[in-house]
């Protein structure tokens, strides 16, 4: 399993999720550096992602809008808090109109990443997320993902379809 | 569940905590909204029509619960929404569980990702 450690707290609405992941740190990074490859992986199938700017730089922003089986679009930013390439990036990440803008009334939720030096050449990355209100878990869960069979049955798709 | 109720109870041990929850249970209609409450969520307005009181005040009484950690206000519209504690730990819960379950399916799209490198060797 790459998951090797999932720590929720219902109370303070924070999540941390500890992964070891079969690359160096280097190649991890690009996971997140690089829009093209975070667009494979950040929407499911159904809802696939596309990021417009992605400026990874503190200050910076990262615009995005994953398309829905009927067009419909939910647009996302984030806002970089810090960022230490290859080993920790935070940011801020909220909602978006039709337009861009951001949408103020949906809460922001704070997501730290942090990879480090796993056994083997692997490495561990850390996902801390800090959610404001249960109404942005819920627009996160909205936006975020689909029914997880019809997810894991496409993703089957692609594998055989890959190999 | 059985962990998020003790974790309650243990919390209710703190002496501070106490104080709260007795002072705010030693109001009769603060009691009523706890029970309420816990049958289901309340708007303040919806509550405030029940009591003999003003809104103003049963806002007050509100926070006073909130502050004793016996119930939660969240905004919905033009709503304020009165849940219990227990509830909304329950849904917030919930709602980790299935954010988690979006990470899970995130990390095995990346892990798909650094296969297919090896599957190509452009393993960096």
């Amino acid at each position: 399993m790459t998951v090797k450690d999932v720590t929720k707290d219902p109370k303070a609405l924070t999540m941390r999720i500890t992964a070891e992941l079969d690359a160096t740190i280097e190649r991890c990074w690009q996971l997140w550096a690089d829009p093209r490859q975070l667009e494979r992986w950040w929407g499911p199938p159904t809802y696939p992602a596309t990021f417009v700017d992605h400026d990874l730089s503190a200050g910076g922003k990262v615009s995005y809008f994953m398309t829905g089986p009927d067009g419909e679009k939910f647009h996302g930013y984030w806002t970089v808090v810090s960022v230490d390439p290859p080993r920790a990036l935070e940011v801020k990440d909220g909602f978006a109109d039709e337009n861009g803008a951001h949408n103020d009334d949906l809460p922001i939720t704070s997501m730290t990443v942090t990879l480090n030096e796993g056994s083997s050449g692997r490495t561990v990355m850390v996902i801390e997320s800090h959610f404001p209100s249960l109404e942005g878990m819920q627009q996160m869960i909205e936006m975020g993902m689909e029914e997880g069979m019809t997810l894991a049955m496409g993703q089957i798709d692609g594998i055989l379809a890959e190999g | 569940m059985l962990e998020t109720y003790n974790r309650m109870v243990v919390d209710l041990l703190t002496d501070e905590r106490a104080d709260r929850v007795f002072h705010a249970l030693s109001d009769a209609t603060r009691r009523d909204i706890v029970v309420r409450a816990l049958e289901g969520e309340h708007s303040v307005s919806a509550l405030a029509r029940r009591y003999p009181v003003s809104f103003a005040a049963v806002q007050k009484h509100v926070a006073v619960l909130e502050s004793a950690g016996l119930v939660t206000k969240q905004r919905s519209g033009r709503e304020q929404l009165v849940r219990s504690n227990v509830e909304t730990i329950r849904r917030a819960s919930r709602l980790l569980d299935q954010i988690e379950a979006l990470w899970q399916d995130r990390i095995g799209r990346i892990d798909e990702i650094l296969a297919d490198d090896e599957q190509r060797g452009t393993s960096r």
